[in-house]
């Protein structure tokens, strides 16, 4: 099943002689039940593809549907609702709130949602716990690993159990063997036969968890592949 | 999300606590300075006030304020009463003159004189004696807080000698008297020998104290003595507000103490809407993560309207509690007596802390609705 469909997507920023385009007419499809990758170099747009699909940015020409929804046709606070109930997001800098406990930053999704606190909490260490980090729920991000801030911000993701999750460069700010950890956790605890998972990255080192790796470069897409082997 | 913005604004003790003292510091200013200022400003009307046998106050028309009469002629008694509704009507002297102790301590002193015949305008509540001993010859009343500058760390006792204009009075009754505005000494004698304490005038009767007959309004019999006088004649509260409002416009006290309050305003509002907004810039990456994630302008801005609410709430509380233990541990000082917090300056306070707060959370509110989520991704 398609979770993300764009057909000829564009996006400029900046009019007249400071018009910038960015995204160059991009045709693409992420599925569910499988890790796509969107790779490329930086200042590619792979960052702004990610902004356009989740609706943080609007697109300037083409189409471009999420879960079947065409998100840029909703109302701001539709289009809220849409991604907090709908989609699940694992940043570079991990963005937890330092004065929140694990557990409290992996229940934000829920807290939005209206979600009361105690059960908000004690779905987000049942997912802290799928992630081997229940020893840590109490604990403040400042006392936390990169490696287990990261597996916070997954569990924050998925805590909601969200369609379509959204990983930005997850193992940037990772050394090697902890990004490699952190998408193996990643993997077996996002996968799902209705979700999809979009990971944006440049680190070639997660490259075996894909299913589909789509290269970008100047604004396009210029080929994608698939991993003929299981991944990892 | 109430929970998320609360932790948030109590994770930096620092600017926690800055913000709560920028709001403490101006709620403490605003109610402190407001209640001096309304405080003295009721200390011009003690002696208007502490009368209660009478409904009306009649005076010559061009007396401004309790404190500089213009003396009327003996017949504008006989006139007001003869008019129509009056039940009785007394004269009232006031004046100042200057009192000696024996051992040499001198005060200048508010003299009242009350009529030597019914004592109306004396006195109601007696600390020690009684008020018909102000029929007894030289008898003056004198008050507490008078006493006690004449008679330093003596303890209270009657028939002490003091001399008024270097004229023998003997001190028959102690009284309680409202603070007056200046903090003089309140004697109240009989009104022939408050004359003879200050000096023969041409005139000497400064008001006439008049009751109406029942079914008469103050107002309707302020009215008439008006009518058929020609005199001023004024309810108590109309009497009182007309000599505060002279000293509003004919002095430079509320001015002074209006500049304190706007300081206190701006300044509050400026430390604390900027120490906020810098609070709100440092927490912008995990709002825009919040606002990627899915909450809505509506809840962030209920949020930082939460976190103002409470900053503004405890900040408020120190500052008017700060204001409070002023005027309790003060009150028993003989200066500062009347100098009280009162309840509509405390909501007043309330109401412009509100405002603070809402001004300096507006940045912050508008800077988060502007607030581009997608700056999340960008590492």
């Amino acid at each position: 099943m398609t979770a993300v469909h764009c057909h000829q997507l564009t996006k400029e920023f900046g009019t007249g002689a400071t018009r910038t385009p960015v995204l160059r007419g991009i045709d693409l499809e992420i599925s569910t039940g499988a890790i796509s990758m969107l790779v490329g170099p930086s200042g590619c747009g792979k960052t702004t593809l990610l902004s356009v699909i989740t609706g943080l940015l609007n697109r300037t020409s083409g189409r471009v549907e999420v879960l079947g929804e065409d998100i840029d046709t909703l109302s701001p606070d539709r289009q809220a609702a849409f991604r907090r109930r709908n989609l699940g997001f694992v940043f570079q800098q991990y963005n937890l709130l330092p004065s929140l406990t694990a557990a409290e930053n992996a229940a934000v999704p829920l807290f939005a949602d209206g979600v009361p606190y105690a059960r908000a909490v004690a779905r987000a260490r049942e997912v802290l716990g799928r992630l081997e980090m229940t020893h840590r729920a109490d604990a403040r991000p400042a006392e936390l690993s990169g490696g287990q801030q990261q597996r916070v911000a997954i569990a924050r993701a998925l805590v909601h159990d969200p369609a379509l999750l959204i990983c930005d460069e997850p193992t940037a700010a990772l050394d090697a063997h902890t990004g490699h950890a952190v998408m193996e956790m990643l993997a077996a605890a996002a996968l799902s036969p209705d979700r999809a998972v979009l990971v944006v990255t440049h680190d070639n080192r997660i490259f075996p968890f894909a299913h589909v790796i789509t290269h970008m470069e100047d604004g396009r897409i210029t080929h994608s592949e698939t991993n003929h082997h299981e991944p990892q | 999300m109430n929970y998320v913005a609360l932790r948030m604004l109590l994770h930096d003790r620092a600017k926690y606590l800055g913000l709560i003292f920028s709001v403490a510091f101006a709620a403490f200013l605003i109610s402190h300075q407001a209640s001096i200022f309304s405080s003295l400003m009721a200390r011009t009307t003690s002696q208007i006030m502490d009368v209660v046998d009478a409904d009306v106050w009649v005076m010559d028309p061009r007396t401004q304020n309790f404190d500089e009469v213009k003396p009327m002629t003996s017949n504008a008694l006989l006139r007001v009463r003869s008019v129509e509704g009056v039940e009785w009507a007394e004269r009232f002297f006031k004046n100042n003159a200057r009192a000696k102790a024996p051992g040499g301590l001198f005060r200048s002193v508010i003299l009242l004189g009350v009529d030597d015949a019914t004592l109306v305008g004396a006195p109601r509540r007696m600390v020690l004696g009684d008020i018909e001993s102000l029929r007894d010859p030289d008898a003056i009343l004198l008050d507490q807080a008078g006493y006690n500058y004449l008679f330093p760390g003596e303890p209270l006792a009657l028939g002490r000698e003091v001399e008024i204009n270097d004229r023998r009075a003997v001190v028959t009754g102690i009284c309680e008297a409202s603070a007056p505005f200046q903090t003089l000494p309140v004697v109240f004698a009989r009104y022939s020998l408050a004359v003879n304490y200050v000096g023969r005038e041409r005139n000497s009767l400064g008001f006439v104290l008049a009751k109406g007959r029942p079914g008469i309004s103050p107002v309707e019999l302020s009215r008439r003595i008006e009518a058929e006088t020609g005199l001023t004649a004024l309810p108590q509260g109309a009497w009182g507000w007309r000599t505060i409002l002279y000293y509003i416009g004919n002095t430079g006290i509320p001015v002074n103490f209006g500049i304190t309050v706007m300081v206190a305003i701006i300044v509050g509002t400026v430390v604390s809407g900027q120490t906020f907004y810098i609070f709100t810039i440092e927490n912008l990456k995990q709002f825009a993560a919040l606002k990627a994630m899915g909450v809505t302008n509506g809840k962030l801005t209920r949020m930082v309207l939460l976190q103002a609410a409470v900053i503004g709430f405890i900040g408020c509380a120190f500052g008017v509690a700060m204001a409070a233990a002023f005027f309790l541990a003060t009150k028993d000082i003989s200066h500062l007596r009347g100098f009280i917090l009162r309840w509509q300056i405390l909501a007043g306070t309330w109401v412009l802390i509100a405002a603070i707060v809402a001004a300096a959370s507006l940045l912050s509110v508008r800077k988060l609705r502007r607030l581009e989520p997608a700056i999340v991704f960008r590492g």
